[in-house]
């Protein structure tokens, strides 16, 4: 090509711009969209729920006279199905992460269920219901209470927990277990001292993103079987109850009998977003944190 | 190619400073194979104590899968097939009857690129103290302050003990590495390229370092530095596809090889 061709250059030029300005727009609008879309739910939401929340909303019981009606039940049962959820996912999920990174051979089986583990990611939540029914609630006979729910959710998230956990210790450079090892160190002392540590922050994300979910998940507690209205707050995980976004679902299936149910769904939204949008910045604390710690 | 079995000196020697050298590692008949790959063969080679033992040989010869050998890190990387015997004082280490955390905590490894944990220069050098049992602060802080200084380390930290080991410099971040060796009271430090990572005046400490250490500590290093092999070694090792071509005084290696291969690889004529 004639580089030297001042006018033929000038042309190309002028489409090279136009084509760069172009892209630039293209992004933006698309990047746009999902906040604008975001931005619109958000209006309606807040316009429509913030007046109702006051303290009497946050505290009070349930009830069918909508100006009477309080989330403290609710919020108590995503409390205690957290008090369930968060230690046997943890436990469950770092505990199988270290095991397929650290002590299983690298062969057949473990291919086996690192495959099946990634396929359970996909499982429709519906389907952990079933399984958290017939398991939990029927087989063992406990009932649909705390413990069923939460064991379900566990589940659930477990296969997230597992992928972020293994991800977390893959990316530790295989330089600082070797220099572990080559002091002597056991392979449990190793895990302790260096891979953990060293992991803690994205296994931290990874659970409490994973959390976010198991707080805003429905599905498998309708199969299990939530009640709909007033039962007492639940002071255990042997306890019935119900949670945030099942009484969001069952005011919002009801506003076509009464009106005003429609606004304390949304009141119940602003507060469960709420909760989600500081667990999802506590996640973001807490890795940033960590890493700058070296 | 033959095996020459060139340790004449061996079980024991005279050396040049007229004391008795005897060897601490003794290798014979070692054969290790990754998978299919033979990358040990029939190794006959003895180390001793209180020397530095260079090993030198073109990439790929072996040098390193030898060295791991020593400290048994080799069967942490990579499914590996070994016979032979490598003894340790005595103690055949390739069987079950020493555990390799003992092996480990006697013999240190150094590795080509610095590993600092992620902790701070205190951490790193307590580490392997406290795996081994320590807990006791002031015992700790005593041998944290020792093995950095014996690893000339310990005036450029002695500010800021409690900061990253992130922080240092790639040379300084080796001699931390060497420190904390050096704090479990090894009684041979493994030391694979050391140096090849660093610039040149890093390097010279830590050549200085290691001829300081040496009065204590058995020192095998990698090198592909002839010059560096000359400078800091008592006997040399040359390695040659997995074979161990000539292994003598560093100054008989140097002006008067017994192998001609030997002397065309010093000399640069392949490799
Ligand atoms: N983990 C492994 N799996 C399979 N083969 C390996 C492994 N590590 C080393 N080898 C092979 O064993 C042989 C010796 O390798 P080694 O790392 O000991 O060489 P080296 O002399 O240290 O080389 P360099 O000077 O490049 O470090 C090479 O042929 C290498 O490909
Ligand atoms: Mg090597």
């Amino acid at each position: 090509m004639q580089l030297s061709n001042q006018t033929i250059m000038m042309k190309k030029m002028k489409y090279r711009i136009g084509a760069n300005k172009f892209a630039k727009l293209l992004f933006m609008l698309s990047a746009f969209f999902g906040l604008g879309v975001l931005a619109v739910l958000f209006y309606q939401v807040f316009s429509q729920g913030i007046q109702f929340i006051n303290w009497q909303f946050l505290t009070g019981k349930l009830s069918t006279q909508p100006e009477r009606a309080g989330i403290m039940g609710a919020i108590l049962g995503t409390f205690w199905l957290m008090l369930v959820v968060v230690p046997v996912t943890m436990f469950l999920g770092v505990g199988t992460a270290i095991f397929l990174e650290m002590y299983a051979k690298k062969g057949r089986l473990v291919g086996l269920i690192q495959t099946n583990i990634a396929n359970l990611a996909g499982v429709p939540s519906i389907v952990y219901g079933i399984l958290g029914l017939t398991v939990f609630v029927r087989l063992l006979d406990l009932g649909n209470v705390v413990l069923a729910g939460g064991l379900t959710m566990a589940l659930l998230i477990l296969p997230i927990v597992i992928v972020a956990s293994q991800e977390a210790i893959r990316a530790i450079p295989s330089q600082m277990s070797e220099g572990s090892y080559g002091l002597g160190a056991t392979k449990w002392q190793t895990i302790q001292r260096i891979i953990l540590p060293a992991a803690l922050p994205g296994i931290l994300t990874g659970a409490i993103l994973s959390l976010s979910r198991a707080i805003g998940e429905t599905a498998p507690l309708v199969v299990i079987g939530i009640p709909a209205l007033l039962i007492p707050f639940p002071g255990g995980i042997l306890d019935r109850f119900t949670v945030l976004p099942m009484q969001i679902y069952y005011w919002t299936l009801d506003s076509s009998l009464v009106a005003e149910y429609a606004n304390l769904a949304s009141a119940t939204i602003i507060v469960l977003l709420i909760t989600l949008f500081v667990l999802n910045s506590s996640a973001i604390i807490i890795r940033n944190k960590f890493q700058k710690s070296y | 190619m033959v095996v020459k079995e060139r340790i004449k000196e061996a079980p024991f020697s005279v050396v040049n400073n007229e004391t008795w050298k005897k060897p601490i590692y003794e290798t014979h008949g070692l054969n290790l194979w990754y998978g299919t790959s033979h990358a040990l063969k029939n190794i006959e080679m003895n180390i001793n104590e209180k020397e530095v033992t260079a090993i030198i040989g073109p990439s790929g010869c072996g040098k390193s899968t030898y060295l791991k050998t020593l400290n048994r890190m080799v069967e942490i990387v990579a499914d590996v097939n070994i016979s032979g015997s490598v003894t340790f004082k005595g103690n055949n280490i390739l069987g079950n009857a020493m555990p390799v955390e003992l092996l480990r905590a006697k013999v240190g490894m150094v590795f080509q690129k610095p590993n600092p944990f992620p902790k701070s220069i205190y951490e790193n050098v307590a580490f392997g103290p406290r795996v081994h049992g320590i807990r006791n602060k002031a015992m700790l802080d005593m041998i944290v302050e020792d093995s950095l200084k014996k690893a000339a380390l310990w005036d450029e930290v002695k500010d800021r003990l409690h900061k990253s080991a992130y922080g240092l410099s790639g040379g300084q971040q080796q001699r931390l590495c060497i420190a904390r060796c050096l704090a479990v009271d090894p009684e041979v430090i493994l030391m694979d390229e050391p140096t090849s990572a660093l610039d040149p005046v890093s390097t010279h400490k830590i050549e200085e370092l290691i001829k300081a250490i040496k009065n204590d500590v058995t020192i095998a290093i990698v090198t592909h530095n002839m010059q560096q092999a000359a400078r800091i070694s008592d006997r040399t090792a040359f390695f040659l596809n997995g074979e161990i071509i000539e292994c003598d005084r560093t100054s008989t290696i140097f002006t008067n090889p017994s192998d001609k291969l030997t002397d065309d690889y010093i000399n640069g004529r392949f490799g």
